[in-house]
């Protein structure tokens, strides 16, 4: 079954590399995704809420969120989602490096959806795109609902 | 790195579905695709309650690393039981996967509503369901971190 329409991905993640990677994974995992990319917290909510320049911004039907960002941090910024009555059905995948036990439960605290773990080694890193890809985004069963700009 | 499941313990998976023919699917393809799993069963939301808080039968019953979660279900309804664990400061960072027939989208965006971790659809092919029982377990219980903490009962 092909979607109709490009599924859209916003991608929270400060570090050009993992950016980098992440895009060129998605890429070859699936054609359909459009990535989209937040370098800061506070950008990610502008991009959200269609603040400034992004008032024409998609709603995303998917969002990869890393913990440790510049200006508002990955756990302020989960939180906002899931907070928020239009933002919160919006499944959110924490993207981290960090393995901390606290970091992974507060995050499930926070409402997050996924934990993982950035792996260090390129074809791990390129195998967990393509299962968040085959799973999120191929079994799973995300809200259709699109708002209107 | 540490395992779900490693050092000799199971990875606890509680399964709320009330048809027979489903839970035995679920425990044949799970069986298949890890050895390691240890599936309990409640069969309605009233039990699955139960299981989780410890009560009555279910004294020493394991915390589940996940939940596996139908909507219709009799005596208590699967939302309900989603919105109790959800509610529950100690219950609610189990990931908790809904896992029905149900497509209407009406339910789809109530789960997410009420924190399902996902939501998954039961297929009616037998080998579309084997190879979803398979993702769950390389998803959720390979790839995703889940939160360690089992309390002594």
């Amino acid at each position: 079954m092909k979607p109709i329409f490009p599924t859209t991905l916003l991608l929270v993640e400060d570090s050009p590399g993992d950016v980098r990677l992440t895009q060129e994974a998605f890429r070859d995992a699936n054609q359909d995704v459009h990535l989209h990319v937040a370098w800061d917290g506070t950008e990610a909510m502008a991009f959200l809420n269609r603040q400034g320049a992004n008032l024409n911004a998609p709603r995303p039907d998917l969002i990869l969120l890393d913990l440790n960002l510049p200006k508002m941090d990955g756990r302020e910024v989960l939180a906002r989602i899931k907070e928020d009555e239009n933002l919160k059905t919006i499944p959110t995948v924490i993207l981290t490096t960090s393995e901390a036990e606290a970091d992974i439960d507060q995050s499930y605290r926070l409402k997050a959806n996924c934990y993982l773990n950035k792996p260090v080694e390129l074809e791990s890193f390129e195998a967990l795109v393509k299962s968040i890809n085959d799973f999120w985004l191929t079994k799973v069963k995300l809200p259709q609902q699109r708002q209107v700009g | 790195m540490k395992v779900i499941g490693g050092d000799g313990m199971p990875v606890e998976v509680l399964l709320v579905e009330d048809s027979p023919g489903d839970v035995r699917l679920t425990q044949e393809a799970f069986r298949d695709a890890n050895s390691s799993i240890h599936l309990s069963v409640a069969a309605d939301g009233v039990e699955a309650m139960a299981f989780l808080k410890h009560v009555g039968m279910h004294a020493n019953s394991p915390r589940p690393d996940l939940i596996l979660l139908d909507l219709n279900l009799p005596k208590m309804d699967g939302r309900e039981v989603l919105a109790h664990i959800k509610e529950d400061d100690d219950l609610k960072t189990i990931p908790t996967v809904i896992l029905t027939t149900s497509d209407a989208e009406s339910d789809i965006v109530k789960s997410y509503q009420l924190q399902a971790n996902c939501y998954l659809t039961k297929p009616v092919q037998l080998d579309a369901f084997e190879s979803l029982v398979k993702s769950i377990n390389d998803f959720w219980l390979t790839k995703a971190k889940l939160p360690q903490q089992r309390p002594t009962v």
